[in-house]
């Protein structure tokens, strides 16, 4: 049934990159989880040759806070984020989406770094990480190297990625207490269904004024967007209902959806404006309520 | 394309068998006799083919044989039989819990899956424990109930 395929088991990082390096000109892939990539390889939409599979590189397998940075390795699975309570602290956004992701035995094998490279501009993940400027580090065997997110995805499906490269990490700072993070997933149910539109929201704030932004949008463009004009609008002031709903038809505004089985792209606007609405007021509150308590 | 031999447990007898690199541990178990492992969608989405591999519950569909080498599967057939059913099986039977029966091997492995981390869920944690399970007959209520039931029936009736 499946096209027929060689399979690498290494087992180690050093091992992985090295058969990674070796790929003279066979069509090689990595799988981790294979919530995705396996069943792109049953559609054949993707034919590899060769599979390299990370299924006994613990060492990629972590989270971890070192200094203002939290690490999260990249074969950690969903089900793995959801037993953290550094994410749950550190990465608010990334915990909620990952209690809508997916179903439970997908949880326990779909990792955090196959959610990026999958490509998919509906990978729940990702806004949530693109909302807490997460860097995304990339290794080969002569090195590695750190890409923001923000720069990674170059089109649909389409990456910064190089063929011997294997993403090893993904990072961020720490939010302050000064800092909110929020995500909400409109989908059909809460669980085992595709995202129609998803929205991740930080705000950081200072003295009664906004300074820091994030707005990232899922499923409403060719790849996970951030709205930066909405973004501009809301740094540098104190935020007004006026000024929210402002903002938040700007990012109706830059994103650009499709219609699609799931939803029209008429909707999916209206989608990102009353949920960027709904975030951006509820990480406010959060922030006032910090305020308050601290 | 290549073939190895891969020692694996199915609940609890060792196998060795040559499997091809791209099997996938759902054709490898039928092929084995565990029919009790149904195939589904094939795709992720419906958890009929549901086995636990080391106590946690995957797809088998979406994982390859040769990555499971070395580790010990539980299939539904595994966790109990008519004559000597276990816990969640009597509860399903009770609640009238199965219909035509496809989607129940999986349900009652996710359920397990959930059981031996958390033994005593609370009703959202059970509903999303078993969010990767289709079934088209019950309306989940009864699936939903009888895991509930088993679950107050072992913490001695204690609501959470």
């Amino acid at each position: 049934m499946f096209a027929e395929f060689d399979l690498e088991m290494p087992n180690s990082l050093d091992e992985a990159v090295l058969a990674l390096a070796r790929s003279d000109g066979i069509e090689t892939l990595t799988l981790a989880g294979g919530s995705s990539l396996m069943v792109d390889i049953r559609a054949r939409r993707v034919v590899p040759e060769r599979l390299i599979s990370l299924a006994r590189i613990n060492e990629l397998r972590r989270i971890e806070i070192l200094g203002p940075r939290i690490t999260i390795g990249s074969r950690t699975t969903v089900s793995d984020i959801l037993r953290s309570n550094q994410v749950a602290e550190h990465g608010a956004a990334l915990a909620a989406s990952a209690e809508v992701f997916a179903g439970q035995m997908v949880r326990n094998v779909a990792t955090v770094a196959g959610n990026i490279a999958c490509g998919s501009p509906a990978a729940d993940l990702v806004p949530p990480l693109l909302s807490l400027d997460a860097d995304v580090v990339l290794t080969n065997a002569s090195g590695f190297r750190t890409v923001p997110l923000a720069d990674y995805f170059t089109g649909f499906k389409q990456d910064v990625r190089r063929p011997d490269e294997l993403i090893t990490a993904i990072s961020w700072d720490v939010p302050g207490a000064k800092c909110a993070n929020r995500f909400y997933k409109l989908a059909r149910r809460k669980g085992d269904a595709i995202t129609v539109t998803g929205v991740a929201v930080t705000l950081g704030a200072a003295n009664g004024v906004c300074t820091k932004a994030r707005v990232a949008l899922g499923a409403v463009a060719p790849i996970v967007m951030r709205a930066r004009a909405a973004e501009a609008m809301l740094e540098g002031s104190t935020l007004t209902v006026e000024l929210i709903e402002e903002a938040s038809l700007k990012a109706a505004e830059e994103c650009q959806p499709i219609d699609d089985i799931r939803a029209s792209a008429d909707y999916r606007r209206h989608a990102v404006h009353m949920l960027t609405r709904r975030l951006v007021a509820g990480a406010w509150a959060d922030l006032h309520l910090a305020t308050e308590v601290s | 394309m290549r073939e190895k031999a891969i020692v694996f447990e199915v609940n609890e007898r060792q196998h060795c068998t040559t499997i091809p690199s791209h099997r996938t541990l759902l054709e490898v178990l039928r092929a084995l006799g565990y029919v009790d492992v149904k195939c589904g969608c094939e795709k992720g989405d419906c958890g009929a083919c549901a086995v636990l591999v080391d106590g946690e519950a995957i797809d088998s569909c979406l994982t390859l044989a040769w990555t499971v080498e070395g580790r010990a599967i539980t299939t539904v057939a595994g966790l109990g039989n008519s004559n000597n059913p276990h816990p969640l099986q009597a509860a399903f039977a009770r609640n009238g819990a199965i219909q035509c029966g496809f989607c129940t091997p999986g349900v009652i492995i996710a359920s397990e899956s959930l059981l031996r981390k958390t033994p005593n869920p609370s009703d959202d944690e059970i509903r999303f424990a078993l969010s990767g399970n289709l079934c088209r007959c019950t309306g989940y209520t009864k699936i939903f109930e009888a895991v509930r039931e088993m679950v107050l029936t072992r913490s001695g009736g204690v609501l959470r």
